[in-house]
């Protein structure tokens, strides 16, 4: 698999631009194959564990155990007919559950899944997976606006506020990750979780650990999934900005959603949980294939925790959120990176541990 | 070849989104098409080997100044009848200010005197950006953007931050206002409730009822 993907990735740009932008397009087609193909698993997953909790068998008809559910889901959606409200503005509509889907996709641009399995091994990795995930609250405002109708308008705005204050403390998280590894790159950052020969005690959620839990609580509110739905809430807003959505566009902004979460998962993975390095520093557990398996398993892991918020925990009502969001999260991050910064200009020993992957 | 596509095609964007700004009629529009400028910026920095500002514009314009932009636009009800009135009336005054400002800028432009690139280096030590790029084992953009601004310019950025503090409690404290008489909620009184203070077991006795 690993020389498939080299050939995919190397740029042969001595063969000209053609075979640069030929094979540089099969390796973007590649990766969202896969993630299309993984998600309508997660789908299956995730209903499957809310029926769990629920006591309840789940989706179980089509096909075994009803694995293809997610696959006749699709076909349902995309054979119905796409309506579009007479006042809507039609190009903004339409734009919007696109917005949300390609911004969803293109963050995985940047994703190592392995050692040297990343489609763009930029410098400034992070900073693209921030500045991606404060974007995609376009999707939700323009399609809320779109709409033309209230229910969906009053969604867009709560999901406006939200998603902007919550990137705040995300913002402060990640810097605190920052300071520890030096490297904005990626691949240096779950490289430097590798420090010393491996183990899951050199990964960062150990001296991050209150900024891990403030970075989980912030996906949720970022992803707009419970306890932080506000914008799609049936109980106040019907469906929120996806009221007027149906058919192939509605299920874009579905599958953009949780191309999101999933996103955020891989994000958690590679911040803190060491990517694709073993718990345990064993030459067989990170050999061949495994980097790869371990980083799909941790990512299934944050997907699973997502699902059991989603099934365990009641809605927030929104000025709670705001207060968790300004109140807590804000104060608790901005502490938290001048302590991490004064602890590293105070101790340049544990600099010198923490950054022992450069040389 | 890709590089020189991209930048026609960023830049195309950037001028015409620029001008649709303005030419837009609907104010939504307008912002929208102020973003997809902002994105084409972001595209010719990265052009340019300058990939964290590229970045940064767009987390901080894109991602936070341009949400609240859009916010504000939506909720505004702006009434193009009234706007369009007395459009005549003020072109005069418009096109002269403009014609001013254009003279002006000219004129800037005209006595300014471009430091050649030897005496820039002599004034900053430290590795320019066409540096940076050319050497992937040099300090990378961050690090060299950190190496001059938290040297040679570190007093002008603590005062940049301290005009930005002032301007945001500002804006705070002119927007602020404690109003009497309303009930709040108290989260940590709310979590900090002991059990013994909510409830009370009372033994009643069979017939009587609580008196």
């Amino acid at each position: 698999m690993e020389e498939i993907w080299t050939n995919l990735i190397s740029r042969p740009t001595d063969l000209g631009w053609g075979w640069w932008l030929a094979s540089t397009a099969a390796g973007a087609l590649a990766i969202l194959v896969t993630l299309l193909l993984a998600q309508a698993f997660l789908m299956y997953f995730d209903r499957k564990v809310w029926a769990a909790v629920q006591m309840r068998k789940g989706p179980n008809v089509v096909g075994p155990f009803g694995l293809l559910q997610s696959f006749a889901d699709l076909l349902k959606f995309v054979f119905k007919e796409i309506m579009i409200p007479a006042g809507a503005n039609k190009v903004v509509f339409v734009l919007a559950p696109v917005i949300t889907f390609v911004l969803a996709l293109v963050g995985w641009a940047v994703i190592p899944v392995g050692p040297g399995l990343v489609g763009a091994d930029i410098n400034v990795g992070i900073l693209y997976l921030f500045a991606i995930s404060s974007l995609g609250v376009y999707g939700v405002i323009m399609g809320g606006w779109a709409s033309n109708s209230k229910y969906p308008f009053l969604g867009s705005l709560r999901s406006a506020a939200q998603m902007v204050s919550y990137e705040v403390s995300i913002g402060f998280v990640i810097i605190t990750v920052l300071l520890l590894v030096g490297s904005l790159n990626l691949s240096e950052i779950v490289e430097a979780q590798g420090r010393g020969g491996g183990g899951f005690w050199n990964w960062n959620f150990i001296p991050l650990l209150p900024m891990f839990v403030v970075f989980f609580i912030s996906a949720l509110a970022e992803t707009n999934r419970p306890p932080f739905d506000l914008p799609e809430a049936e109980s106040e807003l019907v469906a929120g900005y996806q009221v007027e959505y149906s058919s192939t566009l509605f299920l874009l902004f579905m599958i953009g959603e949780l191309a999101n979460i999933v996103l955020m998962c891989a994000m958690m993975t590679v911040l803190f949980f060491g990517g694709w390095h073993s718990p345990i520093p064993l030459d067989f557990l990170n050999a061949g294939p495994m980097p790869v398996l371990w980083f799909i398993l941790k990512v299934v892991f944050f997907f699973f925790l997502f699902a059991m918020v989603k099934a365990l925990v009641p809605r927030y009502r929104y000025d709670q959120l705001m207060r968790i969001g300004w109140k807590i999260f804000l104060p608790l991050s901005l502490v938290w990176v001048v302590l991490v910064a004064g602890v590293l200009i105070m101790f340049p020993g544990a600099v010198d541990y923490l950054q022992s992957w450069r040389s | 070849m890709i590089a020189a596509a991209a930048f026609w095609i960023f830049a195309v964007l950037a001028v015409f989104s620029g001008f649709m700004v303005i030419a837009a009629k609907n104010p939504v529009h307008s912002v929208l098409f102020l973003i997809s400028a902002f994105i084409s910026a972001a595209g010719l920095f990265v052009l340019m080997g300058a990939e964290y500002l590229a970045m940064v514009l767009v987390v901080v314009y894109v991602g936070a100044v341009a949400v609240l932009f859009l916010f504000v636009v939506m909720m505004l009800d702006v009434d193009f009848v009234e706007m369009k009135q007395g459009f005549l009336q003020y072109m005069p005054y418009g096109l002269m200010i403009a014609g001013l400002i254009v003279v002006e800028l000219m004129m800037v432009v005209g006595v300014w005197a471009f430091p050649a690139d030897a005496e820039l280096a002599r004034a900053h030590p430290s590795p320019t950006a066409a540096q940076t790029v050319a050497d992937p084992n040099g300090p990378t953009n961050i690090e060299a953007l950190g190496l001059i601004l938290y040297t040679d310019y570190v007093h002008y950025f603590q005062i940049a931050g301290m005009v930005l503090l002032v301007a945001m409690i500002g804006a705070i404290i002119l927007t602020f206002r404690t109003r009497e008489g309303i009930k709040k909620q108290d989260a940590a009184k709310q979590i900090g409730r002991k059990r013994e203070e909510g409830y009370e077991l009372v033994d009643i006795k069979p017939g009587q009822g609580l008196s």
